[in-house]
């Protein structure tokens, strides 16, 4: 095995522990955390794809920003003190339950039926495609288009926050 | 290849430097401050006082750990490790030095030279508002939770205005590495000018250098400890260590912060018209590490005097100018940069 | 390529290490005497008043919101810089429409208040 390996390995386990350790906290706040720390195990997971920028920008935007609001959400809320939750066997669980098992079915029949995809890039060029360098130069020549949609859906976002909280501001 | 144990050494000395750095400067600080107000300041242990930080470090060490029982035990455990974590870690992009000659080896004075560089150091800094807010929230006190809150905000919003103001300086250098930045700088503009982006981007320079009083929570932007208002904001209700460690990050992150403007702006390691002087690979690589330090002094100085200085904002005032100001102005910075790259390219 | 990251990971890993054993610090070598008086709420001296786990202003949501959404554009904004001079005169018109269509949500925000600290 080697070195890269190993560190696949160990960060793909805390990915699985720190996310299994989010629904099972009974305090938020303890949820919100151990979630900031899967993510940083998926930012390590994308540097061992190459994909260095992506790593970066997940800690940057998710753990960094999405995750503050979360946190603000969480205290403003209110739901400081733990309570139980809990409320026992309904048939909405049992349902859930039963979409879950066919979800994980189905990964597990992709895992073991379906055959490797081809390399569709030489190795030497994987190195590079995830730099901030091709990044820049693919984003606004080739996809130029779908860059520029994304500021019309900020604006969205934009106005959609307004009008979520205007009626609390005035 | 170099092998790994020089890059532990590496990270040894850099954090160890850095750690012994903080503590001093919380040193300079009081002496400094008692000099502006015309006191003494502590002078009794040791020469000038100097040993004042062991004293203090084994005070803070033996003290009694206080966790109020309306606390949340484990998050007022966690808030001041995320806060000094955060604080260490973010040094290890940054460039020192050029490269030096070392048992045998070309070694680059930076721990990581990697292809996001400044990123790495804004995504980390994004991770300091979870130690103010979660130590506001945990505490279950009233000045807490508003010294938590206000700081966080503050932070964030000065964090836009922070990474706009650094697309310019990327814009000239074509790079994130912080090594190729200062690279970049060594040229010379009209002749003589040293092509520090203090003059090509002085406006980027402005706005970032605000943006880190702001970040480092230093005056005139220490809203989330104002005292007359929130006695000790988001740690009023620590004591010991952990106490220790909240002041601590915040000077650790005061060095950063005056290491990444003068890696940025004021040319890193570069010492202006030394080319010619002659001197020995060795020689000048230890002087372009002591030049470094030299700068990185000079910024925490003005750093200190500022804060004995100026007084403190209002909370409105301190959001309309993060918001309003630097934020409009920030963006016109990057399109005005992006005008004038194309103008002089054709 | 990841080997480039080993050293951050390294010092990450000292970081926390550093801070775990420092915030544990007091629990071995500081005294533990805790009384009903010491370790409640501090409030100037007063009798607390309730608790803090108090919902507090939504401006403080409304940032959080705010933020995200410009952090994206910022982040856009990292791949273009480096690669500015190579994508020249075309390079500045896109970002040009692109700061432009935000700045029109920018001057809305602004336009109904949500800016305002009073």
């Amino acid at each position: 095995m080697t070195l890269e390996s190993v560190i696949f390995s160990v960060l793909a386990a805390s990915a699985v522990g720190s996310a299994l350790l989010v629904v099972t906290r009974r305090n938020p706040v303890m949820s919100a955390l151990y979630l900031i720390v899967n993510f940083f195990c998926l930012a390590g997971l994308y540097l061992t794809l190459h994909a260095q920028f992506i790593a970066i920008i997940q800690i940057l935007v998710y753990a960094g920003a999405i995750m503050v609001l979360f946190v603000f959400v969480i205290m403003l809320l209110n739901l400081g003190d733990e309570r139980k939750l809990s409320d026992g066997v309904s048939w909405k669980k049992i349902v859930a339950a039963g979409f879950c098992a066919a979800l994980l079915m189905e990964f597990v029949y992709i895992l073991i039926y379906s055959e490797p995809s081809p390399a569709v890039m030489s190795a030497s060029m994987a190195t590079e495609i995830g730099t901030v360098e091709y990044i820049g130069s693919q984003l606004f020549t080739k996809f130029l288009f779908p860059f520029e949609i994304t500021s019309l859906i900020l604006t969205a976002a934009i106005v959609g926050a307004i009008v979520l909280a205007k009626r609390k501001l005035d | 290849m170099i092998p790994f144990w020089i890059i532990l050494l590496k990270i040894v000395v850099v954090l160890g430097v850095l750690m012994t750095a903080a503590a001093l400067v919380t040193f300079l600080e009081r002496r400094i401050s008692a000099f502006i107000q015309n006191r003494i300041g502590p002078n009794r242990v040791g020469p000038q006082g100097l040993f004042q930080i062991m004293a203090d470090l084994v005070k803070l060490v033996m003290k009694e750990d206080i966790v109020p029982t309306a606390a949340n035990k484990t998050v007022h455990d966690i808030a001041p490790m995320i806060s000094i974590s955060i604080a260490l870690c973010t040094f290890a992009v940054i460039p020192f030095g050029n490269t030096i000659e070392l048992f045998g080896y070309q070694v680059k004075l930076i721990i990581a030279d990697v292809n996001i560089g400044i990123l790495f150091i804004l995504a980390m800094t994004s991770m300091g508002v979870y130690g103010v807010s979660l130590a506001g929230w945990s505490s279950n006190n009233k000045y807490s939770l508003l010294g938590g809150l206000r700081s966080s905000a503050q932070l964030i919003s000065y964090e836009l205005a922070m990474g706009l103001s650094i697309i310019g300086v990327l814009m000239v250098a074509e790079s994130l590495r912080l090594d190729q930045i200062v690279m970049h700088q060594t040229r010379y503009l009209v002749g003589w000018l040293p092509a520090w982006n203090l003059f090509v981007q002085p406006l980027g320079f402005v706005i970032f250098f605000v943006a880190a009083f702001a970040e480092t929570n230093r005056l005139p932007f220490d809203l989330p400890e104002a005292e007359p208002e929130l006695v000790g904001g988001y740690h009023t209700e620590y004591s010991g260590m952990k106490f220790g460690l909240f002041m601590f990050a915040e000077y650790a992150n005061m060095i950063t912060s005056s290491a990444l403007i003068t890696t940025l702006f004021l040319g890193g390691w570069h010492i202006p018209f030394s080319e010619n002087w002659g001197v020995s690979p060795l020689v000048m690589s230890l002087l372009q590490v002591l030049a470094f330090c030299v700068k990185v002094s000079i910024v925490v100085f003005f750093f200190i005097m500022v804060r004995w200085t100026i007084p403190r904002f209002r909370y409105d005032q301190l959001m309309n100018l993060g918001w309003k100001v630097l934020l409009p102005l920030s963006i016109a910075n990057v399109l005005g940069t992006g005008l004038a790259i194309l103008l002089i390219s054709s | 390529m990841i080997e480039q990251y080993y050293p951050i990971f390294v010092m990450i890993a000292g970081g926390v290490v550093f801070g775990v054993l420092m915030g544990k610090v007091n629990e071995f070598l500081g005294p533990s005497r805790p009384t009903e008086e010491k370790s409640s709420t501090y409030e100037s001296g007063m009798e607390p008043i309730k608790t803090a786990r108090e919902r507090f202003s939504i401006k403080f949501y409304m940032v959080a919101m705010l933020f995200i959404i410009f952090d994206i554009e910022v982040v856009f904004l990292y791949p273009w810089a480096v690669s500015y001079k190579q994508l020249g005169i075309q390079g500045f018109v896109t970002m040009f429409v692109f700061i432009a269509v935000l700045l029109v949500g920018y001057i809305y925000v602004w336009r109904k208040g949500a800016l305002e600290w009073d």
